[in-house]
């Protein structure tokens, strides 16, 4: 696999996960964990077991980011800390 | 508070990442994980479950107890989520929201009368968030039934290709889930209510943990498939193959039924009424 791609990847994985637990919106936090959950499908593909890349694509990237877009419709959309 | 909660983390991460330099390298055919039991696994897993896809065979044969388990665990959470957020008591909303489709007018009917006013000209709405979009309904009723189908193919095919029944499984889910967001909630719970959503949860358990037992009552061990050949008419490693899929559908139609109900509950905050 060509370094530089995984290095990005990575790299957009960090920057996801960080952007997830600190943006104030509860929704772009939802969008943001989604993103990352999709990352972290492409490192599981780079690494040979795509199995759990799909189970990452399907279960983190898919129904879970619906699941919070759901909450957050049900709650409020602002973080209150 | 906060600048001791972080350094905590900090220190903890950074020994976390420490302690990876002990790993063996990635992909290390010498690491003490790969030899065991997987050398076991890569030569003779085509030979004794004929199922090309080794994780597939790993997940539902040699190590069936484990995913059994899995299961379990998507159906306690299921049914613990359907206690934590179901509300069972009916509350009637206020008013009522009616469309008329020839002119796209909204409605809103305070006080109304307890049998929904529901023909060919007026459609009832959400109360809360309702844009009718015909591009997004028309999309969404093309795509459910491809969605529904690919679904049964990663199920099915699981054994020879990635996919299974949790993958399968969540597919299918968000395929109903889909149709609800593109529609609205009434009309997909009246093709797939909550009832059968509740129903299909045990069932698939039920499947899978049956298929075990039946391995039990033609005198082999729990969940080995291979003694099911008696009743499938096959070879013992085909009778494997064959208990696999069983139980791929088992884990499949769980998952499906939780992920659907898990939707409605957060969606409609537990009344089961309408939702996003």
């Amino acid at each position: 696999m060509i370094w530089q791609i995984e290095f990005v990847v990575l790299l957009m994985v960090l920057i996801c996960g960080i952007g997830a637990i600190t943006v104030k919106d509860l929704l772009g936090a939802a969008i943001l964990f989604g993103a990352y959950s999709f990352m972290m499908c492409l490192l599981w593909a780079i690494m040979g077991a795509v199995d759990v890349a799909f189970t990452e694509a399907s279960v983190g990237a898919g129904v879970s980011t619906v699941l919070f877009v759901a909450a957050v419709f049900r709650t409020s959309r602002r973080t209150s800390d | 508070m906060k600048t001791p909660a972080i350094l905590i983390v900090f220190v903890f991460g950074s020994l976390l990442v420490l302690s990876t330099l002990d790993f063996p390298p990635w992909g290390d055919p010498a690491a003490p994980a790969s030899v065991h039991v997987s050398p076991h696994y890569i030569e003779q897993a085509m030979a004794e479950t004929s199922v090309p896809n080794i994780v597939t065979a790993v997940l539902a044969d040699y190590r069936g107890y484990d995913t059994l388990f899995e299961t379990i665990v998507i159906f306690t959470a299921g049914v613990a989520c359907l206690f934590l957020l179901r509300i069972f008591r009916r509350i009637e909303p206020e008013s009522r929201m009616y469309r008329h489709i020839p002119t796209g007018i909204t409605l809103r009917i305070t006080k109304p009368v307890s049998p929904p006013l529901e023909t060919a000209e007026f459609e009832r709405i959400d109360l809360m968030w309702v844009p009718y979009d015909l591009v997004v309904k028309t999309a969404c009723r093309l795509i459910v039934p491809f969605s529904q189908l690919f679904a049964l193919y990663v199920i099915a095919h699981g054994h020879h290709s990635p996919g299974g029944g949790f993958q399968g499984g969540v597919i299918l889910g968000a395929s109903i889930i889909l149709y609800a967001i593109s529609n609205n909630m009434r009309a997909s719970l009246v093709r797939f209510n909550e009832k059968l959503a509740v129903l299909l949860c045990g069932l698939g358990v039920l499947i899978y943990a049956g298929t075990g037992a039946a391995a039990i009552l033609l005198g082999a061990n729990y969940l080995d498939y291979g003694a099911l050949s008696e009743i499938l008419g096959a070879d013992a490693i085909a009778a494997r193959s064959f208990g696999i899929l069983m139980v791929e559908i088992g884990v499949g139609i769980t998952v499906m039924a939780v992920m659907v109900h898990l939707y409605y509950s957060l969606a409609s905050a537990g009344r089961h009424d309408e939702g996003l």
